[in-house]
């Protein structure tokens, strides 16, 4: 069902639909969600998180008999991806950390997905295992060696049916490739190659070789005394092979062509907004460093998150952005606590809905925030257990900047600076979210109307 | 925007930042380094223009220009006069070029510094944006000049004022954080007077290096190789953490340190900043 396509967001009502994770007050550190992907299809959805696991989970077949368990997602499949690591070289420690999940598209049976954390990339093969054979000649059923000399006849193995297993394997490592630390990976649209971008720089691979990738961007200037931005996000065109975009951490944002030269050092096009000299502080820069980039689905549109906006970017006007929409503007006359606390350098990404027309993007105190781009209404929601009866309503939300509170809004000093919403995802073409909040992962459905 | 902590504040967090990144988990983050470089210099920009604006109403009551404090009189430069300041570029700029990391780690005491220069009024009405990001580096480290006299576990960011009209005299601010008891601590003569004047070649001759005659104020200003601000400690030939020494060409950083005075009485906030600094915002 399509539901998604064309609505508009005033018409559709969200409704808790599962949450995964543990309850325990007490968060541990590895289980906090650090990425959350679904596949093309919508069928998995993929979370890593700080321990370096990632978990698969897939929607059900809707069953008649059950209509309201209307696709629930459930557990598939969960691996160790990345273990720490230690460079000894360097004396430094190695995150295990999934910084990204990128899903392929489906071509056979299996599932193939890319995860990555500081420095490796990992391409895995998700299968599923039904049958198995039985009547071997030279072991039996357990598994141990017969004596040949007691064999009498010979038979032929047959495939039997056994309990669906799932299995993971790694079936290929790209190491050794990255200085700094990977921040992006992006699968290109000829499903041939993918790139990975770190603070510098920026490598193309092929699935199939592991032991070596192009570099084709490089910022890293001869003299790391002069270096003045990062590398923040990268993402390839959704249709055209040859294109990407990358962000930095001075805002702005660069398109290049692969096919104008080898090391794509000169951009195609640079969006840039001119700063407005009345906002300036001592965190300027800070705040309008890009945390996430994002192509629309029709590739014509690209969206940048900083720390206080989201904006939409027409590739055809690279001098503003055509779309900006505050998220949480009232931090900030906050910004000088949130860079005591560290809070200003969060991360947020943004997500578009499968028709372009809502964009996603999280904030504090488990709230989210969805734009919808044709009326220009926005909502806040909130991922919390309270809120987690099943097919119960999401009431939209409100932070109060300041005079009198009314009863159901929440005063900024008040929100709950720990509690981040900063990884989020929109099936691909219904209205199913799946918001992170720590370590538990939400799932959010449209009410079926 | 209002910020409720002052510049001086704002330093000694970012410099705190920067010192705790190295111990973290997974490497220094370049990104995150260089995101506070930029406070660290936006702060130390209204810090100077601060300073400078309080010694130029002390002027105002010592016409002659006499130094403020007991220090050796630096020798006049050769534009001493004020309009001829103008053709200087902006010392703070000046001395980011010329500043080295000498990120050495030395056991647990790893020390950093940031030493700063007022500029004079004409230089100060052109504040430079677009310079690179603040810097700072290693005092007393085993880079060219050897260990310091400094005992460890502290963080310092240096005054280093310049009067107008002529005659600079090397008058000196340093706020120390210790890192144990987390007491900022401002002294005046923190400086000697060489230390000092080693770094700002409007006061003395040009260190080595700067070979090219400053550019007026407002003109595309030209980086040759080693001069450049750093933009973070521990990070060379885009290497991320570790120590070690960045190359460029031999500079003595400011290794003596004149005894310290008593707890200045002009900052008896400054204590309860720091712990107000370690209380975590929000949650009600």
């Amino acid at each position: 069902p399509l539901a998604g396509f064309g609505s508009l967001m005033q018409d559709v009502l969200w409704c808790f639909s599962q949450v995964k994770g543990t309850i325990d007050i007490g968060v541990t550190e590895a289980d906090i969600i650090s990425t959350v992907e679904f596949n093309h299809t919508g069928e998995l959805l993929a979370t890593g998180d700080k321990g370096g696991r990632v978990v698969i989970f897939q929607r059900e077949q809707e069953s008649k008999n059950q209509p309201h368990r209307r696709g629930e997602y459930n557990v598939y499949s969960t691996f160790q991806s990345h273990e720490p690591e230690f460079d000894y070289l360097k004396s430094l420690e190695i995150e295990e950390k999934i910084n990204k999940i990128r899903w392929l598209p489906q071509q056979n049976a299996a599932y193939f997905l890319l995860s990555t954390n500081d420095k490796t990339v990992k391409l895995w093969k998700v299968s599923e295992r039904d049958k198995r054979p039985e009547g071997y000649n030279l072991k039996d059923e357990d598994g141990r060696l017969r004596d040949p000399s007691m064999i009498t006849m010979l038979r032929v193995p047959v495939l039997r049916p056994m309990d669906l297993m799932v299995e993971a394997t790694p079936r290929r490592v790209f190491a050794n490739a990255h200085t700094y630390h990977i921040n992006s990976i992006s699968v290109n649209s000829d499903y041939e190659t993918y790139m990975s971008a770190d603070d510098l720089r920026i490598n193309l691979w092929n699935f199939e070789i592991t032991n070596q990738s192009f570099n084709i961007v490089d910022i890293k200037p001869a003299n790391m005394e002069e270096l003045t931005e990062v590398i923040t996000a990268a993402e390839f065109h959704p249709h055209h092979c040859n294109t990407f975009v990358y962000s930095s951490s001075k805002g702005t944002i660069r398109l290049c062509d692969m096919r104008t030269s080898a090391l794509c050092d000169r951009h195609a096009k640079f969006f840039e907004e001119p700063e407005d000299p009345s906002n300036r502080s001592f965190f300027s820069e800070i705040i309008s460093s890009i945390s996430d980039v994002k192509f629309s689905h029709s590739g014509r549109y690209i969206m940048t998150r900083d720390y206080l906006t989201v904006k939409v970017w027409d590739l055809n006007m690279e001098n503003r952005p055509i779309e900006t929409y505050q998220v949480h503007d009232y931090l900030r006359s906050k910004l000088c606590s949130l860079y005591e606390n560290d809070c200003i350098f969060d991360k947020f990404e943004c997500v578009w809905n499968g028709s372009d027309s809502v964009i996603m993007t999280g904030s504090y105190n488990n709230f989210f925030r969805m734009f919808d781009r044709n009326t220009k209404r926005d909502v806040t929601l909130e991922a919390s257990r309270e809120n987690s009866k099943p097919r119960a309503i999401l009431k939209p939300r409100k932070v109060c900047v300041g005079g009198k509170r009314r009863k159901d809004e929440i005063s900024v000093d008040s929100l709950d600076f720990s509690k981040k919403i900063l990884h989020t995802a929109w099936h691909p073409s219904e209205n199913i979210i799946a918001v992170a909040a720590t370590n538990n992962l939400y799932i959010f459905q449209d009410k079926v109307n | 925007m209002e910020c409720t902590l002052d510049a001086q504040s704002l330093i000694s967090i970012s410099l705190r930042k920067i010192h705790s990144s190295r111990t973290q988990r997974g490497g220094i983050k370049l990104h995150k380094n260089l995101l506070v470089s930029y406070v660290l210099r936006n702060a130390r920009q209204l810090y100077l223009s601060e300073r400078y604006a309080e010694l130029y109403r002390r002027q105002q009551h010592y016409p002659d220009g006499a130094p403020l404090l007991a220090m050796p009189a630096c020798p006049p430069p050769a534009a001493a006069a004020p309009p001829e300041l103008a053709g200087l570029p902006l010392p703070a700029d000046t001395q980011d070029r010329e500043a080295r990391s000498c990120a050495a780690v030395r056991g647990g005491a790893e020390l950093l510094e940031v030493p700063v220069c007022a500029a004079p009024p004409e230089l100060q009405r052109a504040p430079c944006r677009d310079s690179s990001p603040g810097f700072y580096r290693a005092a007393g480290s085993a880079g060219p000049g050897g260990g310091g006299s400094t005992p460890p576990g502290l963080l310092y960011a240096a005054g280093c004022d310049f009067g107008s009209g002529g005659a600079p005299h090397c008058s000196s601010r340093t706020t120390v954080l210790d890192l144990d008891t987390h007491v900022v601590t401002t002294v005046e003569n923190g400086y000697l007077h060489q230390d000092c004047c080693s770094q700002c070649p409007c006061c003395c001759q040009p260190a080595p290096g700067l070979a090219s005659p400053p550019p007026t104020p407002g003109t595309k200003r030209k980086y040759s190789p080693g001069q450049e601000e750093e933009e973070e400690e521990g990070v060379e030939e885009g290497e991320p953490g570790g120590g070690g020494v960045a190359g460029g060409p031999p500079f003595a950083p400011c290794t003596k340190r004149a005894r310290f005075e008593e707890y200045s009485a002009e900052h008896p906030q400054d204590s309860s900043n720091i712990s107000n600094l370690i209380s975590i915002f929000g949650s009600g």
